[in-house]
């Protein structure tokens, strides 16, 4: 049981990192971004890639996928996104909607539709048991929660201890009283959304393992995305790590005890959790 | 109390986290009365008619219209008992034009707003009700054009259109010329003048000239609670409100 | 009549070209019969994003999830004409039913909440039933889809043939009485409540109108008949599988919609017939990338503006 928690923790950790940037575009620019897994599926196959083809060692290649996210996503924002703000949610959606399916066609046609399998180096494997065995980390699940861990720390403490922190915040809140203060809400924007597209890129390279990579990641995961973002509100951070880490737990608890129910039980709590409370599990409600 | 009271409050209280919007506001209504609500800006008098009308939940304290309680009861629930607003921002439907908002607006006032086989305007009433209300509201020449792309003073009198299709017992206004060029302003302040003697008006407003013309009775909000209440030459006349709200010059919009 | 009710009225008259394409709709079966089931395919679907119309363009729900409704069609007619009665009118009524009952249900979950709530509840709902439908495969064929339903003739006289002409005939007959009921309801105060609540829903309340029943009724009806075309496909193709939940059906409703315009009927019939011709011309062509091509022209439409789709004089035009 222990181990299925730690299991769930790890999960919730890098779906947490996964969706943050996908919670903080809703918050800050209303933008309901679909293909924020395709981002997640750009960081893991740059990985995969790197590895195979350039024989860079794993940890070299994780950083390099959040880079090369980053910039994927900063020139996206300014050539495409830029323009969608404004619209009507069902524009953003069908919008993204489509270049999602542009990038998972897109990978299978040049990398081909077979999952990708990472090759861990050999420090990362293995597991230690505690406890007579009542409680089993693997090691890349540890190095997981604490890459995630120590992310989430860097990421609170950028919001709240930094300018941009503060400049972050102040649009999130108003945008246009922001602007008004002479906050640059355009560079906020960009530099936001390819922090946050750089991030669902880390995440898709380190989760490349644990969640299996293929050129559909981006359809399979999006709704665990989606249910974070939706169930744990769009501001702040901790709404979105304690949804995030529900959602882990409840997944691989809920695979284990009752797998011929598979995802159904996500998917019930998440809809019974929202018509509960529709603007998410840990927003305060104002009225 | 011989007067006979329409809408009544007591003791409303609304509380957003730690600021109190409204602070124990008691008011009594008496059927036909002119009756003006003003203060400074952020006093809580648009809170108060969210509150009045359903929009907000009060955090205590009791709404009475026509001798019922309606303090928990629902925005829709309230205007079919004669309970109308219009709201100091537009809110129109963009999509429809004020010829369809009207229609549409009556038939749910007839009771037929869920009617589904006949079309909108099959009742003869509604059409008459509608010309006779663009006619007043100098709306008949843009009747067909979709509200999006109407100028704002058709707009301004398109809000208050609506509200009248409703047939209200008691109106409330939000600040209803704000920004209406000089000549709808007069139209829409005829129309006010020309309301039924039994409705009972309550009026947002700034503009003192236009309070004072139209109102016989005025409570003055401060911090959203009331500092004091009576006819208007009374308030003119308290140091309190001068100082408050009056002392700083003209205050005209 | 005076002339204000006179134009009231008027705008709910069909105009002389409705009854030009639906009797060029009626005959083609006759007069293509080798597309018939071409045909059939096409109707059913565009009876399915009419059903998305009265929720999306007259009411603004945004739905990701409308095939939920579909599949239980789908799955109740095919159940139904292999365990207890091969009648198709009967199977068709009970699609409905079933569909509306889930679809009542449901609508409690679209009442409140954001555009992104709505989105995962309805997302949710289908992906439940999908899930449902996989697990309980004794009586769904989970995976593998329920086969061989075999119907009985249609009013016991119409037996549906090899080459499809009875199935696209009964497609077109029933898509065409729902587009007369539907014109109906969307002409009516109820219609235009609609559009008010899709517009204002604070000022809809202000004028009486109770939000959520009519949200709750218009949903039941919409669910009620995407129930409809599933059962429809169901009868004319003989089997039920799982896609018939799948987001790609829910999307694909959604984008022919969009592309034949939200909030005026025919937009589903000219998105579906558009968006199944595409498809046709585009997958001969690379059947493997049709979902780039499409996710192209999705981004394309965004970034210019769906309103100009149909509407090719404004396509030089700056936004």
């Amino acid at each position: 049981m222990l181990t299925l928690l730690f299991d769930g923790v790890a999960y919730g950790m890098l779906l947490f990192i996964l969706a943050i940037g996908l919670a903080v575009t809703l918050g800050l620019m209303n933008f309901i971004n679909l293909a924020h897994g395709a981002f997640a599926m750009a960081g893991g196959y740059t990985t995969v890639l790197l590895m195979q083809h350039a024989g860079l060692p794993f940890l070299v290649c994780v950083p390099l996928a959040f880079v090369f996210t980053a910039l994927l996503g900063a020139l996206l924002e300014v050539t495409l996104y830029r323009r969608m703000y404004n619209k009507p949610h069902l524009d953003q959606v069908l919008f993204s909607i489509g270049l999602t399916f542009m990038a998972v066609a897109g990978v299978d046609y040049v990398v081909g539709s077979t999952q990708q399998l990472v090759q861990l180096p050999d420090y990362l494997k293995g597991r230690t048991e505690l406890w007579d065995g009542a409680l089993g980390m693997g090691h890349y699940r540890l190095a997981i929660i604490v890459v995630c861990a120590l992310l989430a720390i860097g990421l609170q403490l950028l919001l709240v201890r930094t300018r941009f922190g503060s400049q972050l915040r102040a649009s999130v809140d108003n945008q246009r009283v922001a602007a008004g203060l002479g906050i640059d809400v355009n560079k906020v924007f960009l530099v936001t959304f390819a922090v946050g597209s750089g991030l669902a890129g880390l995440g898709g390279a380190l989760g490349a393992e644990v969640l299996g990579l293929d050129p559909i990641f981006p359809l399979k995961f999006m709704i665990y995305f989606l249910i974070v973002v939706a169930v744990g509100g769009t501001s702040g951070l901790t709404g979105p790590l304690l949804a995030a880490l529900l959602l882990g737990i409840a997944d691989v608890a809920g695979k284990y005890y009752v797998p011929k129910l598979g995802a159904f039980i996500v998917y019930s709590l998440m809809i019974i959790i929202l018509m509960w409370r529709p603007q998410g599990l840990f927003v305060r409600g104002g009225k | 109390m011989s007067a006979d009271i329409v809408l009544s409050c007591e003791g409303l209280v609304k509380r957003f986290g730690g600021i109190t919007a409204t602070d124990h506001v008691s008011l009594q209504l008496a059927r036909g009365a002119r009756h003006a609500l003003i203060g400074p800006n952020g006093a809580g008098k648009t809170t108060l008619i969210n509150l009045l009308t359903g929009v907000l939940e009060p955090t205590a304290g009791r709404i009475h219209l026509l001798g019922e309680d309606i303090s928990h009861m629902a925005p829709h629930q309230r205007v079919r008992r004669g309970l109308v607003r219009t709201f100091q921002i537009n809110q129109l439907f963009e999509g429809l034009t004020p010829l369809q908002t009207l229609a549409m607006t009556v038939s749910q006032h007839l009771g037929q707003g869920a009617a589904w086989w006949h079309a909108l305007g099959h009742d003869a009433r509604i059409g008459q009700r509608c010309e006779a209300l663009l006619a007043q509201f100098h709306l008949t020449e843009v009747m067909d054009q979709p509200t999006a792309h109407l100028a704002y003073g058709k707009r301004r009198l398109l809000e208050m259109a609506i509200a009248l299709a409703c047939e209200p017992s008691v109106l409330l206004l939000d600040e209803p010329v704000a920004g209406v060029p000089a000549g709808e302003r007069d139209e829409l302040l005829r129309t006010v003048a020309a309301l039924p003697a039994d409705v009972t008006v309550v009026l947002i407003e700034h503009d003192m000239d236009l309070v004072f013309s139209f109102a016989n009775r005025m409570t003055v909000l401060v911090n959203g609670a009331v500092l004091t209440e009576g006819t208007p030459s009374e308030m003119a006349a308290d140091p309190r409100v001068r100082e408050v709200y009056l002392g700083h010059g003209d205050q005209h919009v | 009549m005076n002339s204000v009710s006179h134009r009231l009225r008027s705008s709910s008259q069909p105009r002389w070209w409705e009854f030009g394409v639906w009797a060029l709709l009626l005959v083609l079966p006759y007069v293509m019969p080798s597309h018939a089931l071409l045909i059939s395919e096409i109707t059913i679907i565009a009876l399915f994003a009419m059903s998305l119309d009265l929720i999306l363009g007259y009411s603004g729900i945004v739905s990701l999830g409308h095939a939920a409704f579909f599949g239980m069609g789908a799955y109740s007619a095919a159940l139904f004409a292999k365990h207890i009665h091969p009648d198709p009118l009967w199977g068709l009524a009970v699609a409905t039913m079933v569909s509306a009952v889930l679809g009542l249900v449901c609508s409690l979950g679209v009442l409140r909440g954001s555009d992104l709530t709505r989105l995962m509840v309805t997302l949710g709902v289908a992906l439940i039933l999908q899930e449902l439908a996989n697990k309980l495969d004794f009586m769904t064929g989970g995976a593998d889809g329920l086969q061989g339903v075999v119907m009985g003739p249609v009013l016991g006289r119409f037996e549906f043939d090899l080459m499809g002409q009875t199935a696209a005939w009964y497609a077109l007959l029933i898509t065409l009485l729902v587009f007369l009921l539907l014109r109906r309801v969307v002409h009516a105060p109820f219609g235009y409540s609609l559009q008010a609540i899709r517009d204002n829903p604070l000022r809809a309340r202000a004028i009486g109108i109770p939000v959520h029943a009519r949200l709750m009724s218009v949903y039941t009806l919409a669910a009620a008949l995407a129930g409809m075309a599933g059962g429809l496909q169901a009868q004319t193709t003989g089997f039920a599988s799982l896609d018939v939940f799948g987001f790609d059906r829910s999307a694909d409703v959604l984008l022919m919609l969009v592309i034949g315009g939200t909030g005026w009927l025919w937009g589903g019939i000219i998105g579906a017939v558009v968006f199944k011709s595409l498809h046709s011309v585009i997958s001969a062509w690379t059947p493997q990338y049709w979902t780039f091509w499409l996710g192209l022209f999705l981004v394309l439409l965004m970034l210019v503006g769906r309103e100009r789709l149909i509407r090719p004089w404004t396509w030089g035009r700056r936004a």
